[in-house]
């Protein structure tokens, strides 16, 4: 085991190791010298780019290349734009390139121009002096700082807000080193100009101390920031390495580097739960890791390098070796130090007794065992498996740990089954020709879900299908999306016919679940194949996904088809306005009538926005029925008579189209009746225009009109029935018992007397009332003599009338107070009725 | 609040939370103070989701209700419209967010759509140019609302007029979804049933929706066995016929909206504490929420009316001998715990005190004679007797009362259609013209249509007496077939009625055996399909489904593997019907009838649009255009 912590060194408490990535895969001629390179981090892709300034003839153009992190070329063309000044990544792996002039010119992965935007037309004047690209949680973002010595801020770049920082006092030319930081939402910039150090936000520069700093120093010459935005560390043309905090509050160490000039490179290494932080610095040959203890490690560098701050180390690139730097996590330390009596090493070293079939395999299990620490011990060796980079070291932790479980009863089994999935997905893409230097603390950090999207960025399509199925991610996150990605790179190759396009893409794409059709139709769309577009739309099931592309090809009576079949009126409203702007009308009508469900809907959009479009509608489909409706709605809107009445007219010309003669005829005593009402307010100045029939009856009733009441009876043919309930309500109402007596004698009524004797109770004249009780027909005699509270009436009328139903009914009425010979009278009739 | 939704066959609290949940999440997505301005029709339904205290919670300041205009002041960060999709109240917001910039306030306005966006919406407000202006355009997705503990409204007002009057089947897709996120939450359902067009919709919808979720489908195990889905248009009739139920009655008379009930305060006066007697009599009516969570509600609103006066009598016995239990309490421990039952039984007292008040008020009406008289017509119509023809109306009341056991259908099988003389009466009366057009929808619904002079002379006498503005009324009803012409000597009615036996001659109505009590001795047809459903099946009765309106289907909904339930023995089925246009109270209490019957064998969820008697039926069809005055 003791070639495992041959490159171990110590710092401080702790162990830094070196292990190593790749043997590049790329050729340099000159090495990394004279080139301008960045690297994304999360194992992310290199860029370079031969550096321009001191190519003496300016007719010769740069050669931009792009590698993988095993140096695996994936793309190289000549620099054809302006001047660059930085080179980065964002974090979905796009290339930004910004220039000079302050365009930023945003490159994929295979070095395909996506777009440009620009820092602001104030730099185009003043160049970019200096460029940082950073990323937070909003995205990734840009700073500049100009020949003005004016800081400029992009936030997000998907998102672009530029955000001029305010000046900086002194400042002449750039800063002698700076940095972005995000703290509290916000975003800052520190800079340092010589001995002096500023934190300039949105509004304001203010001057800041780090406390302790060293006072030798006259200038600050270089900074850094942690991957987490929390730690700083500064380098002074003294030699002295100052860290503390972003915020500027603490300090945590100074060490005496005794190295004056600048480093070329300076960057935190830490991992989470470190023990000892460092800072790394790299000149020329040297590379220095500076503890928080005060210790250093000096390596010696023999060929050009750059260094990639990772979440938990850094990334020593170089032009044949890839390496990673970072301070040995304590499971690994447990288990591989040398005479460590860890659980973890225990474990470990029983294993491998056991492997070699001897007898110390138990004395070492008993010497865990009797610690009962062998659950720990397991965890150390799933734990520290995860952290090494060697399949072989992976495989030896992963079979010890498997061999202690045997030993434990309810070891719960999810931290290895995981671990071994985990390992074996990282495994596969830290293979050379995917080259992705992933730790396991990365890939937790960064998600299966970025990994996937990685890889598809890569158009690594397989592997990504493989590590999908082999998690088992649910089908529409992992497969589909795959599937997805693949069928809009697909849609892409211009030189396949359609046809063929669109039958490989449903094909692969056909069982896969919850795909989105209609995002790879937007792509073929947005490459100019419509008809592709149209045909993989076909397969879409989300028929609301179809129609605003349909829209947006112009194919708008299909997305109206598409848009009914969903059943979501809100997208046939969308469809249906969106055609009343492109057709004609005489168009956008037929295309209508061919859909009744839209047409419908159009109708009542018509109903509550457009009334005139209403009529057309109807006009067209020669519904007059439905015209005439129209009609008498309208005519309500009109204040004044004659117009009301000239609508009224044409609703009865429609209703007569429609061979409706009831509506047309109701329609016409309608246009009588308003007449009438205003011949006679014209002349008794009664207010009756607009009431019902019956309602200018009763008011002519009430007024003593009753030659033009019985005119309008007669014109209105208004049934009998109906008249004289009329006339014996109004009548009642005021009371006038002459008149209603006169009435109920005029002739034989034809509602018979009893309503007359109700009508009277109800005004509270019983003395009225029992006029006419005698005029009651027998079968309602004894509701006549009850109503007048006559009791003895009503009891001689029902046993008169032997019937079950109404002696029980008077019977009911009865009350202790009755006389108890009726009441044994009713009973005793009841009783016979019963019998019958 | 919502306790009782959970005790159910199905836990609905869980969509409630669900609702409660995505409401939280918008409000804290708004940052700061808020207002919230209403769109009025949204805040009952919104009521039964949350109180204003969680809203309170999440830093609602202020409330308004959505007008034209200016917004009223308000010293909050954020305003909040909440608002259906209508494309006249975009105008209305637009009107309010411009007014409100020119008075420079450095506010947030954000738009909530309920249930869902609206690109249509969006447009106008582009259009108006204040699309901008908002900084969250979201929408609240609020289908099915839990209304009870097996009841889910989707309090639709227009449901019923916009699918079988204007063609706009937007509330069945927004039933569609609302059934889609109803298995989210309770899984797949494996069977659908159905009958009539929207049902085909809506079901063919559910389908095509879960092809679109394919792949994220949810893996609960599921909760409901079927779905039925059930056109308010196969049985228009039900909903006519006044409900005979406690809570139905309570609907009919006083109406009760999202759960809560308007009543007259003069007869709760006396409740109020003694100190308050000597005050005035309360003018505000008193205003009462009715739901399972009130014990005694839940025991006696299915009732028939005539059997809740004995229930209370006996709860109010129960009550007073546990209040008794007090003299038998001796040792502390027994007097402890006496009192910690008081607060149980002094709501118990309260809750019986409401309700014999209310019963008082109800039957004040039950018992008059104009109530009996309508109830008789109705009755003769659903019996298929025409009285004309036999004499004097009231009459033959009092062989359907004295219970003569008359086949009806055979006497009268000979006797057409005529005018009614009740009707003609009532409309001679004035009496109201809803009651009127109910009455008269049923003689056409039950006899498959007027003949044409009838008609045409019913028609008539309406235009006459009530106005000729509702010539567009008519033509609705005409429209959705609840008023029509005969067109064929053909009355399929008496056949249904004998088939799915629709009127049963003895309803018991204290300790019913039929679902029938409801209504007295009406048995509501769409209930009938719901039990004949579960037993025997519909194959035995196609012929009566042929002569009702739309299709009748049948679709399985596969399930992932695994997720198939094993029945225990003797375990009911679940099955969750679906009313698209609206239910009543008494169709309600019919199917919680048969959710009890011992040998039932299903338990029933129900679900609808809106939840309507025939008044705000009737009234959600009237077209009432607004006269200028001549």
């Amino acid at each position: 085991m003791a070639f495992i912590t041959a490159n171990w060194n110590p710092l401080g408490d702790a162990f830094y190791r070196q292990i190593e990535l790749y043997d590049m895969g790329w050729s340099l001629r000159d090495g990394l010298k004279d080139c301008m390179v960045a690297a994304a981090p999360y194992g992310g892709p290199i860029v370079l780019l031969e550096w321009q300034s001191q190519r003496p003839s300016p007719s010769a153009r740069p050669q931009l290349e792009i590698y993988s992190s095993s140096g695996v070329s994936m793309a190289s063309f000549p620099w054809k734009s302006g001047p660059v000044r930085q080179l980065g990544w964002t974090v979905c792996d796009d290339l930004l390139a910004i220039q000079e002039d302050g365009t930023v010119l945003i490159y994929d992965l295979f070095g395909t121009f996506k777009r440009h935007f620009s820092m602001g037309n104030e730099v185009v004047q003043n160049q970019v002096l200096e460029a940082k690209v950073f990323h937070s949680p909003y995205g990734t973002g840009v700073a500049i700082v100009t020949g003005a010595s004016r800081f400029t801020l992009a936030m997000n770049i998907d998102d672009l807000k530029l955000r001029r920082l305010p000046e900086v006092p002194g400042l002449q030319g750039a800063p002698s080193c700076w940095a972005v930081l995000t703290q509290d939402r916000q975003t800052k910039v520190l800079l340092a100009n010589g001995a002096d150090l500023y934190i300039l936000d949105n509004t304001s520069c203010t001057p800041v101390t780090p406390p302790g700093l060293s006072p030798q120093a006259c200038s600050i010459i270089n900074m850094a920031v942690s991957f987490s935005y929390k730690y700083l560390a500064l380098f002074t043309d003294s030699g002295h390495l100052w860290m503390g905090s972003t915020n500027l509050k603490d300090k945590l160490s100074e060490v005496e580097t005794k190295v004056r000039s600048a480093p070329k490179q300076m960057v935190w290494s830490r991992r989470p739960k470190s023990q000892q932080p460092s800072v790394v610095l790299m000149w020329d040959r040297l590379l220095l890791v500076a503890g928080v203890c005060k210790e250093t490690i000096q390596y010696t560098l023999d060929e050009e390098c750059v260094c990639v701050a990772e979440l938990d180390g850094v990334r020593i690139v170089g032009a044949s070796r890839h390496e990673m730097l970072q301070e040995v996590p304590s499971a690994c330390e447990d288990i591989f130090k040398i005479a460590s009596m860890a659980p973890g090493a225990l474990l470990l070293e029983a294993h491998k007794e056991y492997e070699k079939c001897s007898q110390k395999a138990d004395e070492y299990l008993r010497e865990i065992k009797e610690q009962s620490v062998l659950g720990e011990a397991v965890k150390q060796c799933v734990e520290a498996a995860g952290y090494e980079h060697e399949p072989e070291t992976q495989k030896t932790l992963l079979r010890a740990a498997s061999f202690g479980k045997c030993f434990l009863s309810n070891f719960p089994p999810e931290p290895f089954v995981s671990m071994c999935r985990d390992l074996r997905v990282l495994n596969s893409v830290r293979d050379y020709s995917v080259g992705i230097p992933l730790t396991h603390t990365q890939y937790k950090q960064m998600t299966v879900q970025v990994l996937i999207d990685r890889l598809v960025y890569r158009k690594l399509y397989p592997l990504a299908i493989e590590i999908c199925r082999y998690l088992k991610t649910p089908e529409y996150q992992g497969v589909s999306r795959v599937l997805k990605h693949w069928a809009c790179c697909k849609v892409q190759q211009k030189e396949e016919p359609d046809e063929s396009i669109a039958r490989a893409v449903s094909v692969k794409l056909g069982e896969a679940a919850g795909i989105s059709y209609s995002e790879i139709a937007a792509r073929a769309y947005e490459c100019g194949r419509t008809e592709l577009a149209i045909k993989l739309l076909e397969f879409e099931p989300r028929s609301g996904e179809q129609v605003p592309l349909l829209l947006k090809m112009k194919r708008s009576q299909l997305g109206l088809s598409k848009a009914i079949e969903s059943g979501d009126t809100d997208l046939v409203y969308t469809v249906v306005t969106y055609l009343k702007n492109e057709m004609n009308r005489g168009d956008f009508f037929m295309t209508l009538r061919n859909q009744p469900v839209a047409l419908s809907l159009y109708r009542q959009f018509c109903k509550h926005q457009e009334q005139e479009t209403l009529k057309d509608l109807f006009n067209q489909d020669d519904d007059h029925h439905e015209l005439g409706n129209f009609y008498v709605r309208a005519s309500y809107k009109e204040s004044k008579l004659e117009a009301r009445l000239s609508l009224l007219q044409s609703a009865v010309d429609e209703y007569n189209k429609a061979k409706n003669e009831f509506a047309a005829k109701a329609t016409e005593e309608e246009m009588k009746l308003l007449r009438f009402q205003r011949r006679l307010d014209e002349e008794k100045g009664e207010a009756l225009l607009g009431l019902s029939l019956h309602d200018t009856l009763h008011a002519l009733l009430s007024a003593n009109y009753h030659k033009q009441a019985e005119q309008l009876y007669r014109d209105f043919r208004v049934p009998d029935k109906r008249y004289w309930w009329l006339k014996l309500t109004a009548l009642a109402e005021k009371e006038d018992w002459d008149e209603l007596e006169k009435f109920a004698k005029s002739k034989k009524s034809p509602i018979g007397y009893l309503p007359f004797v109700e009508v009277c109770v109800k005004r509270h004249n019983k003395y009225e009332a029992k006029k006419y009780v005698s005029k009651v027909t027998p079968e309602q005699k004894v509701k006549a003599h009850l109503a007048i509270g006559d009791l003895e009436g009503a009891a001689e009328a029902a046993i008169e009338r032997r019937s079950e139903g109404e002696i029980s009914t008077v019977l009911a009425r009865c009350s202790p107070t009755t006389d108890r010979a009726l009441l044994e009278r009713l009973n005793r009739a009841r009783s016979t009725a019963a019998k019958k | 609040m919502s306790a009782h939704l959970s005790y159910g066959r199905v836990n609905l609290n869980i969509l409630r939370e669900a609702a409660r949940k995505d409401l939280r999440e918008f409000l804290d997505k708004c940052a700061g103070s808020k207002a919230i301005v209403w769109d009025e029709y949204l805040t009952g339904p919104f009521g039964l989701i949350a109180q204003y205290s969680l809203l309170k919670e999440h830093e609602v300041e202020k409330m308004f209700t959505l007008k034209g205009g200016r917004l009223p002041t308000a010293d909050v960060k954020n305003i909040i419209f909440f608002v259906r999709p209508k494309l006249e109240l975009m105008d209305i917001i637009a009107e309010n967010v411009i007014s409100a910039d020119k008075m420079h306030s450095p506010r947030d306005f954000h738009i909530l759509f309920v249930p869902r966006r609206s690109m249509l919406c969006e447009q106008r407000l582009k259009e108006q140019g204040v699309l901008g202006s908002f900084i969250n355009i979201d929408e609240y997705i609020l289908d099915l609302i839990p209304y009870d503990s097996d009841l889910l409204s989707m309090e639709s007002e227009g449901a019923f007029r916009e699918c079988y009057l204007e063609s706009d089947q937007t509330s069945l897709y927004h039933t569609a979804k609302g059934l889609m996120t109803l298995q989210a939450l309770y899984g797949t359902i494996p069977q659908i049933f159905g009958k009539g067009e929207c049902a085909r919709h809506v079901a063919n919808m559910m389908l095509r929706m879960k092809r679109e979720f394919a792949g994220s489908q949810t893996q609960i195990l599921p909760v409901f066995d079927s779905l039925l889905l059930l056109d308010r248009n196969i049985d228009l009739l039900t909903p006519l016929a006044t409900q005979l139920t406690y809570e139905g009655l309570i609907d009919e008379v006083y109406g009760i909206t999202n759960g809560y009930v308007k009543l007259p305060p003069e007869k709760f006066a006396a409740q109020k504490k003694q100190g308050e007697a000597g005050k005035d009599l309360p003018t505000e009516p008193k205003k009462m929420q009715l739901n399972s969570a009130e014990e005694l509600y839940a025991e006696i609103r299915d009732k028939n009316f005539n059997g809740v006066g004995a229930a209370l009598s006996k709860k109010a016995k129960i009550i007073s001998a546990a209040f008794e239990e007090r003299h038998n309490a001796k040792t502390v421990g027994e007097i402890k715990q006496f009192v910690s039952q008081l607060p149980h039984m002094q709501a118990a007292r309260s809750s019986l005190a409401n309700h014999t008040s209310i019963a008082e008020l109800i039957k004040d009406i039950t018992t008059s004679e104009a109530f009996f008289d309508n109830l008789t017509v109705e009755q003769e119509f659903m019996t298929g007797v025409d009285t004309d023809k036999v004499g004097d109306t009231r009459s033959y009341l009092h062989y359907i009362k004295l219970g003569h056991n008359i086949d009806s259908s055979c006497v009268f099988a000979h006797v057409i259609p005529q005018v009614n003389a009740y009707i003609e009466d009532c409309i001679a009366q004035r009496d109201p013209l809803i009651k009127i057009l109910r009455l008269v929808s049923m003689q056409s619904v039950c006899n498959n249509g007027l003949k044409q002079k009838v008609f045409d002379y019913y028609r008539r006498e309406i235009l006459q007496t009530y106005g000729y503005e509702h010539m567009l009324t008519l033509n609705n009803l005409e429209k959705t077939g609840l008023l029509k012409p005969q067109t064929s000597t053909r009355n399929n009615y008496p056949t249904i009625r004998k088939t799915l036996k629709l009127w049963m001659e003895d309803a018991n109505e204290q300790n019913p055996n039929d679902i029938s009590y409801v209504y007295s001795g009406y048995a509501p047809l769409s209930i009938r399909l719901a039990q004949v459903l579960a037993r025997p099946g519909w194959r035995s009765i196609e012929e009566v489904l042929k002569m009702l309106p739309g299709p009748h289907f049948e679709e399985r909904q596969q399930l992932p593997a695994g997720l198939h339930k094993k029945r225990q023995q003797g375990e009911n089925r679940t099955t969750l019907v679906f009313f698209l246009g609206g239910v009543t109270y008494a169709e309600i209490a019919a199917l919680r009838f048969l959710s009890q019957m011992e040998d039932g064998g299903t338990e029933y969820i129900i679900a609808t649009t809106k939840l309507i008697n025939g008044t705000s039926w009737i009234k959600s069809l009237m077209d009432r255009p607004e006269a200028q005055t001549l």
